[in-house]
């Protein structure tokens, strides 16, 4: 069991969100960068749908009230144990008493803490992600608050204490950062044909500003006006995290994970799953570069993440084993 | 009926968006709803979301976009709308609130007869989307069609009965909007704890009726 000391600006907890439901106007929700939730649940040996906590921004704390195995993931928040660094990519076994604290993230955006056997609340529609708009999963279907108490479906004792990280040398991939330029690949949707070959490769030239308006709903972009050579009044229709859609403004906004099942706006294209993580991790302010890409070689990406999580699930499992 | 045309474009890897155009239509709607159905069966397709006049359609990632897009079409072409008639559903409205009176002025209209216009249709549930059990209704009397607000309202409640440019809603959650608030409903179009979360299926029919007025 942990006990919220500090929530920081946000923390909550996420699986991999809910599928199958966007049919009632219910979205997904789930882990902004699911590679590092995954990530994290590998190095514990914990099931791929465990739940973990989301912190975004960092300048959160906990203390433990009984021995847990903690995996630390995604943006380098500055961690410390009882005031000494724990590195990111890091398996720990906390001893009861034990302070984990987060510094604020200034490279990445989104740090992620799955535990041993996952986390202990209710599954609603299917996963254990908190639907902040909706206001159901995750712990009473809210943002997490100081003084909230978080148990483990499996206590950690009686298991090997685990102290052990992912090293820079043997995973390159997890240890770069958001801050500087993030380049995201996106297949082109239904309205990108109403641009002429100009405004697309402005679109595509554009290194476009992520503004501090941005959130888990969409991510605001600031950069030149793209106008269209027809302007269409289109009909409510379906929509994914990653879809970019450009409202009359002429500024985009790139839906994520607790973004509408449905909108209006027309939609340049979709950025692949595979790249929705480093979405996840561009800091605010920071620099956006969209790539034109196929889908083919998008489902190529997808694979190449499967196969990541799977190997840190393989090279790690001796540390586990007691 | 000869279905209308319809345009699939990829979304992203593993989607695929089937729509057609204007204007909004029970009959184009009635296509999309059996089409949703029969989709469902398709080998591969993992998810569908009904739009109004569109079906986003979800599959395995490992099937090849090209020929999931082909079936969709070839499905399209065959398919005929779907019969039968949803349930009617009441929902009882305290008329009043913020923009009543606001909306009746605009239309040079007295409440009473707002009310009358409102009560009147029995509406039909397109779809359900944008937030959990929200229904786009079709069938609202052109009469009311009042544009959204210029800046939408940072909070609106749960229950709220609204109109936003032809269509008529009810807020499903708490949460920001741009439509008018011409009424509040006690009825919950939204459970997570109910064994059918969303109160309303696409293709049911829905009566709004005069619990209480005050203006």
């Amino acid at each position: 069991m942990i006990r919220i000391l500090n929530p920081g600006l946000g923390a909550a907890v996420q699986d991999l969100g809910r599928r199958g439901l966007a049919n009632i106007g219910v979205g997904r929700s789930g882990a902004m960068d699911r590679r590092a939730l995954r990530v994290a649940n590998a190095m514990l040996g914990n099931a791929e749908e465990a739940a973990g906590l989301e912190i975004t921004l960092g300048g959160f704390s906990f203390e433990t009230l009984e021995p847990v195995a903690i995996a630390l993931a995604g943006a380098d928040t500055e961690a410390t144990l009882d005031g000494r660094p724990l590195p990111r990519w890091w398996a720990r076994t906390l001893l009861p008493g034990q302070v984990l604290r987060m510094g604020h993230s200034r490279t990445g955006m989104r740090g992620y803490i799955a535990v041993s056997g996952g986390l202990d609340v209710p599954e609603v529609l299917g996963s254990r992600a908190t639907d902040a708009k909706g206001g159901f999963g995750g712990h009473d279907g809210r943002l997490l608050k100081a003084g909230d108490t978080l148990t483990t479906a499996a206590e950690s004792s009686g298991t090997r204490a685990l102290d052990y990280g992912l090293s820079p040398r043997a995973w390159p991939d997890l240890w770069a950062d958001g801050s500087g330029e993030t380049e995201v690949r996106f297949v082109p949707a239904m309205e990108w044909a109403d641009y002429d070959e100009k405004a697309r490769a402005l679109f595509c030239a554009t290194g476009w500003t992520i503004e501090p308006a941005s959130n888990r709903i969409g991510y605001r972009l600031y950069g030149p006006e793209m106008v269209p050579t027809i302007r269409r009044e289109l009909l409510s229709h379906g929509i994914l995290p990653g879809t970019i859609q450009l409202p009359p403004s002429g500024r985009p906004v790139v839906q994520m994970l607790d973004a509408n099942t449905v909108g209006g706006y027309p939609k340049l294209g979709v950025v692949i799953d595979a790249d929705l993580p480093l979405l996840a991790q561009a800091t605010l302010g920071s620099t956006l570069r969209f790539r034109e890409f196929c889908a083919a070689e998008a489902r190529a990406a997808r694979r190449e993440e499967d196969d990541l999580v799977s190997a840190i699930r393989r090279a790690t499992s001796h540390q586990r084993k007691g | 009926m000869t279905s209308p045309a319809a345009h699939v474009s990829e979304m992203g890897e593993s989607a695929l968006l089937i729509q057609s155009g204007g204007p909004m239509s029970l009959d184009v709607q009635r296509l999309y709803w059996a089409l949703d159905r029969s989709c469902r069966d398709l080998p591969g397709v993992t998810e569908t979301v009904l739009g109004v006049h569109s079906l986003l359609v979800r599959f395995d990632p490992q099937a090849e976009v090209a020929e999931t897009a082909a079936r969709l079409q070839d499905l399209w072409n065959e398919t005929r709308p779907a019969d039968g008639q949803g349930r009617l559903v009441e929902i009882p409205v305290h008329y009043g609130g913020e923009d009543l009176t606001e909306l009746a002025a605009c239309h040079d209209l007295r409440i009473d007869e707002v009310i009358a216009l409102h009560t009147a249709p029995i509406y039909t549930v397109f779809a359900l989307g944008s937030q959990p059990g929200f229904p786009y209704l079709g069938g609202l009397d052109p009469r009311l069609a009042t544009p959204r607000r210029s800046s939408p309202r940072q909070r609106v409640d749960e229950g709220s009965v609204v109109i936003g440019g032809e269509q008529a809603g009810v807020i499903a959650r708490t949460s920001p909007s741009g439509w008018h608030i011409i009424g509040a409903t006690q009825v919950s179009l939204f459970d997570h704890a109910r064994d059918e979360p969303a109160l309303l299926q696409p293709g049911d029919r829905l009566r709004f009726s005069v619990e209480e007025v005050s203006a």
